[in-house]
């Protein structure tokens, strides 16, 4: 209350109630310029916080898209699917019959890591872990909150192909996210999903995606595969 | 009678009304008040936290009763509301000058009512903390809120009467916070108070602007009078079950709430004015004035009653004759019969001016009206959604103990806040009598001077 005279008031010195004799500045005026700024800034600050939560909230530190992740083995989608040719159902075995597609067990992996490579020092936690009975601990790149329920196997008979949601995991050498998972991400297929259906038996072809394809011909292929759009909320939320 | 009684001027308004905020001496009552009220809010807190850890199973909702007391006491808060804005804005606008000694703390007790009311239908969805949800804003869930359901249209219609409410309060307190700034002793009261009146000075200038925004404010507060209940009595008549589906519900609504709120007003505005000797500001005039708005607002009412009992009757609707007779002689007819009590009859008292100018007989008037309004809506809501179009489905509703100590809290909750908005900001507004004492506004300016009805 002295900022600006600096006069050591007291409060005697203010006067009685009714009529203060001085009337000391309570306030350095710079509170006014601050004052303003928070005032208005507020709006900005605001506006800025809103984008800044939301951008944070899709960008690949929360998504993890296009995050490859380190994984026990590194094991390279591009060499055994892109270099190879490797078919998907190779190791993801039940995808078709299944709601989760399966990972492999080691003895996929020895199948032909017992003859190939197989005194590599990189693969030494697979030899290690068929010796021992025991799983390897991979990463998980896509998992899905469990309140969402989710089932391969009727994307795969609708005509989903695996690259439309997975990427082309031909050219990973590490695995990462393709999509971010997200429940927009689903409903952006869901809500018009005749867009997104190519033919089936092109489903595991890494090469293919849906968009090579013109429109016509994909809302001819989902009325054939008998695609409809589910969005009710009980569809994923059981 | 005049607006202001006894032998008022600028410095005796400005000195009585300050003085109660600066210097009177914090009071035994103030502070028993306070401390019964402090304790309800700990209940209020101890029920929202048992809540939050069990969920809404704690209360008597379950099927086919699954709205029960959190929409009953929302709708009874947001009713209450609805005179506070009545008088701050609509009376402004029709220069209604009588308004100026009770339109402080009647909007003080519109934002202390719907703080209230908020709390039930946030602490309703179950997860308070995703009820950001109801708003529509972008996504990663990639949701939009369904706007064709009436209880979104509550969302916004809740949310802007809440921030207009706020404002406008807040706009009509600057120059008495500048007022208390000003006369304040200690420096603590000087910064808080100087904080809030935001500079004010009085300049020509800023009185200017600030008019023209108090008018603007007003006129923007003025249809929420009206739209906000009839929002809220679209969330049972857009429905299709019997006993809500009518189209008499808005204006019935309407009228019920500006009802309830001068009930509620007169219950708070009769013992303050006795307690802090402010007679001479809210005199007889004032509350007979209240008295005739509730006579006409709840004659309103009693229509929408009979109007109920008739489209019962008109529509030969099978359902819609089960629930008046649920209602007369059925299982609610134990509601039905006191509610009839507290909002038709009891009203009727205020015919007479005997009643009318007795601040007891008001009191007791204003107090059925509180009540019966709360039962009016219990028995709107527990009526037709325990026996609707199949028997079979049919079940009661008991209130359980988390129920009713969630009410009791927020009527504690209510307290509270009134107790400290009257200890420390003016309950009056000190700028505003000051232009209705004699020498308050300069000779042959305004056709609102003292014009009207002394």
């Amino acid at each position: 209350m002295h900022l600006v005279h600096g006069v050591a008031t007291t409060s005697e010195s203010l006067g009685s109630p009714t009529f203060p004799k001085s009337m000391a500045q309570i306030f350095h005026p710079s509170l006014n310029t601050v004052s303003r700024a928070t005032i208005f800034g507020a709006v900005f600050i605001l506006g800025a916080a809103a984008f800044g939560w939301d951008s944070l909230l899709r960008s690949p530190y929360v998504t993890q898209v296009g995050v490859a992740r380190d994984q026990p083995v590194p094991f390279s989608h591009k060499h055994h699917v892109g270099g190879l040719g490797m078919d998907c159902r190779y190791c993801h075995s039940y995808v078709e019959e299944s709601s989760s597609a399966g990972m492999p067990s080691t003895k996929v992996c020895m199948t032909c890591h017992s003859m190939v490579w197989n005194d590599s020092e990189m693969l030494a936690p697979v030899r290690e872990s068929y010796a021992e009975d025991r799983s390897i601990e991979w990463t998980r790149v896509h998992d899905l909150p469990d309140f969402a329920y989710f089932d391969h196997s009727i994307h795969i008979s609708k005509g989903v192909s695996c690259t439309s949601c997975h990427g082309a995991v031909n050219e990973m050498p590490l695995m990462w996210r393709e999509a971010s998972l997200q429940m927009d991400w689903c409903l952006s297929c869901h809500r018009d999903p005749q867009k997104y259906i190519g033919p089936r038996d092109r489903v595991f072809d890494p090469d293919f995606h849906p968009f090579d394809l013109d429109l016509e011909t994909r809302q001819a292929l989902a009325e054939e595969n008998r695609v409809e759009s589910l969005i009710n909320c009980s569809v994923c939320h059981r | 009678m005049s607006s202001v009684a006894g032998d008022q001027n600028l410095t005796t308004v400005t000195e009585k009304i300050s003085s109660i905020v600066l210097e009177r001496k914090v009071g035994k009552g103030w502070i028993l008040g306070l401390m019964v009220c402090f304790a309800l809010v700990m209940l209020l807190l101890y029920s929202i936290t048992v809540l939050l850890v069990k969920g809404v199973g704690i209360w008597g909702l379950n099927v086919p009763v699954g709205w029960g007391f959190a929409i009953i006491n929302f709708v009874w808060w947001i009713g209450i509301g609805h005179a506070g804005t009545l008088i701050s804005a609509i009376l402004l606008l029709l220069n209604q000058e009588w308004r100026t000694s009770i339109n402080r703390f009647a909007e003080a007790m519109t934002l202390f009512a719907v703080s209230c009311a908020g709390l039930f239908p946030l602490l309703h969805v179950g997860r308070p903390w995703l009820a950001y949800w109801l708003l529509p804003y972008p996504n990663t869930m990639g949701m939009w809120p369904q706007f064709r359901s009436p209880l979104l249209w509550d969302v916004f219609a809740v949310s802007t009467y809440a921030t207009v409410s706020a404002l406008f309060w807040y706009v009509g307190l600057i120059p008495d916070l500048a007022t208390l700034r000003d006369r304040a002793q200690t420096g603590f009261g000087k910064v808080v108070y100087g904080l809030l009146a935001m500079g004010w000075r009085g300049a020509a200038r800023h009185w200017e602007r600030y008019e023209t925004a108090y008018l603007l404010l007003a006129g923007l507060a003025t249809p929420l009078v009206v739209s906000v209940h009839t929002v809220v009595s679209f969330d049972f008549a857009v429905s299709i079950v019997p006993g809500w589906h009518a189209t008499v519900f808005p204006p019935y609504f309407v009228a019920g709430a500006i009802f309830a709120g001068f009930a509620m007003v007169l219950t708070l505005a009769i013992p303050l004015r006795k307690i802090y000797q402010l007679e001479d500001y809210i005199t007889m005039r004032h509350l007979q004035n209240m008295a005739k708005v509730m006579l006409a607002t709840g004659m309103i009412v009693a229509y929408g009653y009979i109007m109920e009992l008739f489209m019962a009757w008109y529509s030969a609707s099978p359902y819609e004759t089960a629930i008046v007779s649920n209602r007369l002689i059925g299982p609610f007819a134990h509601v039905f019969w006191p509610l009839m009590l507290c909002n038709v009859l009891a009203p009727q008292m205020l015919w007479f001016r005997k009643v009318r100018h007795s601040t007891v007989g008001l009191m007791i008037v204003a107090m059925f009206v509180n009540v019966g309004m709360w039962l009016e809506r219990f028995l709107i809501v527990v009526t037709s959604l325990s026996r609707d179009y199949l028997p079979s489905s049919w079940d009661d509703y008991h209130a359980t103990f988390w129920d009713w100590s969630l009410f009791i809290g927020t009527l504690g909750l209510f307290g509270a806040l009134l107790f400290l908005f009257i200890r420390f900001l003016p309950m009056i507004s000190i700028f505003e009598m000051r232009t209705i004492v004699p020498g308050g506004r300069p000779k042959g300016s305004g056709a609102n001077g003292n014009g009207e009805g002394h």
